[in-house]
């Protein structure tokens, strides 16, 4: 903000920021806890049990999330990596490349994936025309694989720039500093470059994990509709497409998906703090 | 300062047009259209337009429940719907359509008698026949064998040397319905075992299912990626216009036969132009445009008559009796075995 700002206008100031919060943010999860400890009768616990009746599908929402993230983390890294060390131009082009498929709608971005991993697909008719033979056990969609692609193609740009940001912040300086006390490339890596990186790769990780985790388009999209992931069941007991509307369940289920991611992400900004104190800027 | 001006005024355009969104415009009516995907002729639309002034602002479903829970939740305000019989029946159970005034709808005298007064209406005054069609299998002719379709049967759904390219409603009335009708039960029975034990039945399939989708079985099944599905005649007539090697018919165990009819809600602020809009619908001409497009079958008798030949005398458009007879209309169920077929729906997905 500019120099002769009072506190007065200080205050004025943050009322965009506090509007917006308040409506789109607190209101909404005041809504959610309100519908998760109701029902017909009133205050009720009895909504929150359901998420031990749903406790495989948590569990499967969970797996995949983690795979996926840990996906991006090792495939993240490297491209970062290179980039961070690559000329001021090459870096600005990586950037903007890493960005381009996001000016496109989540929704096409997922459906293209459809053209390209059916049994009739792309992929499987290009491999048939240069094999000259038929590929029966290919199946590339409609199955658990193809639902940790559509995470890892979508989420990988959340991913890839904050820990090429948290990269180019280390100054050339430092690492100077460690070969000429004797260090050797991958201990330069290992104790100067990683561990200077962490605040990056948690932020990636938080931005990865969470979508990963809620995610319920992506689940029918590409896993043809069969199995439900925690997102599609909250989905489902929202829209009622299973034929009952029940907005306290699904409010319940949502409560506990975003205690527990809440509860992730203190545990590891702490663990952040404890790495490293400089930037990086978790979510 | 110029920054915050700029701000400012960004705001105030936001504000404008959040409530230039929910006020709606007073001089000219436009009327808020609800219909199944892949449901209309859209041309007939400007048509409406251009006759009567009356913008149309069109937006489809995929499914009864999905329509239902978006009126529910009073997300959207619509004007006219066009639900199946047993959500029809549903939702004037719960008060939300709103009665005709037929002295607006003069076309309604060309629905065949045989179309008025059916159960989910049964005094005609609160919805007007649009079409009506039967569930079909579809398969592929070049892939699926003649013997496994020799008998018409619903096994074909649950053949093993198919699996993985069978397809099956995203939806749990229609998924369900077909696994009762193999058990030999009523698609409108409220024994809890018999919905048991039609869940066992979609659980044993849901290893050969490809994928569970509902308008997605176009692509699919044209594009040859899946070989069989079962889906509505109309639009499976459509896919063997575009497929030749498509073919379908309607079980022998028993289908479910539809009715989709036009409703207006009671929450309706343009109650007359909707009514306008369901007589234009009803227009001779205008309905015989619509059947052709959407190839279902249609209850205005004089529009029949000016459809092509291939399309009156196709028996899988409009079975004979004998089919007919083996058909069963759904009935709105209790909502006790609304929540078991929830509560079974859910299991079947979350069976992994």
């Amino acid at each position: 903000m500019s120099k002769g700002v009072t506190v007065g206008n200080k205050k004025a100031n943050l009322f965009p920021f506090s509007s917006w919060m308040v409506l789109f943010v607190l209101v909404p999860i005041a809504l959610v806890v309100y519908y998760a400890f109701t029902d017909v009768n009133g205050f009720t616990l009895s909504n929150l049990k359901w998420i031990v009746t749903y406790r495989n599908t948590l569990w499967l929402s969970i797996e995949l999330a983690l795979i996926a993230t840990v996906i991006c983390v090792l495939l993240a890294y490297p491209i970062a990596y290179s980039m961070s060390r690559a000329s001021a131009r090459v870096q600005r082009n990586a950037t903007l490349f890493i960005m381009l498929p996001m000016w496109m709608n989540f929704l096409v971005r997922t459906y293209a994936w459809m053209t390209l991993l059916e049994d009739n697909g792309l992929i499987n008719s290009a491999l048939r025309a240069i094999f000259g033979m038929e590929f029966p056990g290919l199946h590339l969609i409609n199955n658990h694989g193809a639902i940790v692609l559509g995470m890892v193609y979508n989420y990988l740009p959340y991913m890839i720039l904050p820990i090429y940001t948290s990269l180019t912040k280390i100054g050339q300086s430092l690492i100077e500093a460690a070969r000429d006390l004797g260090a050797n490339g991958s201990q330069v890596f290992g104790r100067v470059i990683l561990p200077m990186s962490v605040p990056g790769i948690i932020s990636g990780i938080t931005m990865v994990f969470i979508p990963s985790i809620s995610t319920f388009i992506i689940s029918k999209i590409l896993g043809g509709g069969k199995d439900f992931l925690i997102g599609d069941l909250i989905e489902d007991y929202f829209l009622g497409n299973s034929g009952v509307v029940n907005y306290n369940i699904g409010a319940a289920l949502s409560l506990v998906i975003m205690v527990m991611i809440l509860a992730a992400t203190f545990i590891m900004n702490h663990f952040d703090k404890d790495a490293q104190t400089s930037g990086g800027g978790v979510i | 300062m110029k920054k915050k001006a700029l701000a400012l005024l960004l705001v105030a355009l936001f504000v404008v047009s959040l409530c230039a969104c929910g006020g709606g415009q007073a001089n000219t009516a436009t009327l808020n259209v609800y219909n199944w995907g892949e449901y209309i002729d859209l041309d007939t639309l400007d048509e409406f337009t251009a006759r009567t002034g009356i913008k149309v602002n069109y937006t489809t479903y995929a499914s009864n429940e999905e329509m239902y829970s978006k009126i529910v939740s009073g997300a959207a305000s619509y004007d006219v719907i066009i639900p199946s019989e047993y959500m029809i029946s549903k939702m004037i159970e719960e008060d939300l359509l709103a009665e005709l005034d037929f002295g607006n709808i003069p076309n309604y005298q060309y629905i065949g008698e045989e179309y008025k007064g059916l159960d989910y209406d049964p005094d005609n005054k609160y919805s007007v026949p649009y079409t009506w069609g039967t569930v079909v299998i579809v398969y592929n002719t070049k892939y699926v064998d003649e013997e496994d379709v020799a008998d018409e049967s619903l096994e074909l759904l649950w053949n093993e040397k198919y699996a993985g390219k069978i397809l099956m409603f995203d939806n749990p009335r229609d998924a369900f319905a077909l696994a009762h009708s193999r058990l030999g039960h009523s698609m409108n029975t409220t024994d809890p075992a018999e919905w048991e034990a039609a869940a066992e039945q979609l659980i044993e399939q849901k290893p050969l299912v490809q994928a569970y989708v509902m308008d997605q079985v176009f692509d699919k099944i044209i594009g040859e990626e899946a070989w069989i599905a079962p889906y509505y005649a109309g639009d499976a007539m459509s896919i063997m216009d575009d497929n030749e090697d498509i073919a379908a018919y309607v079980p022998v165990e028993g289908a479910n036969r539809f009715f989709d009819s036009m409703c207006v809600l009671k929450s309706s602020r343009h109650k007359e132009e909707a009514e306008a809009f369901i007589n234009f619908m009803c227009d001779t001409e205008i309905a015989e445009i619509n059947a052709e497009e959407v190839c279902y079958a249609i209850p205005q008798v004089e529009s029949f008559k000016l459809l092509p030949e291939e399309m009156r005398e196709d028996t899988m458009v409009y079975p004979p009796e004998e089919v007919l007879e083996k058909c069963e209309v759904f009935i709105n169920l209790p909502p006790e075995t609304l929540d078991l077929q929830s509560r079974l729906w859910i299991k079947l997905k979350t069976t992994y």
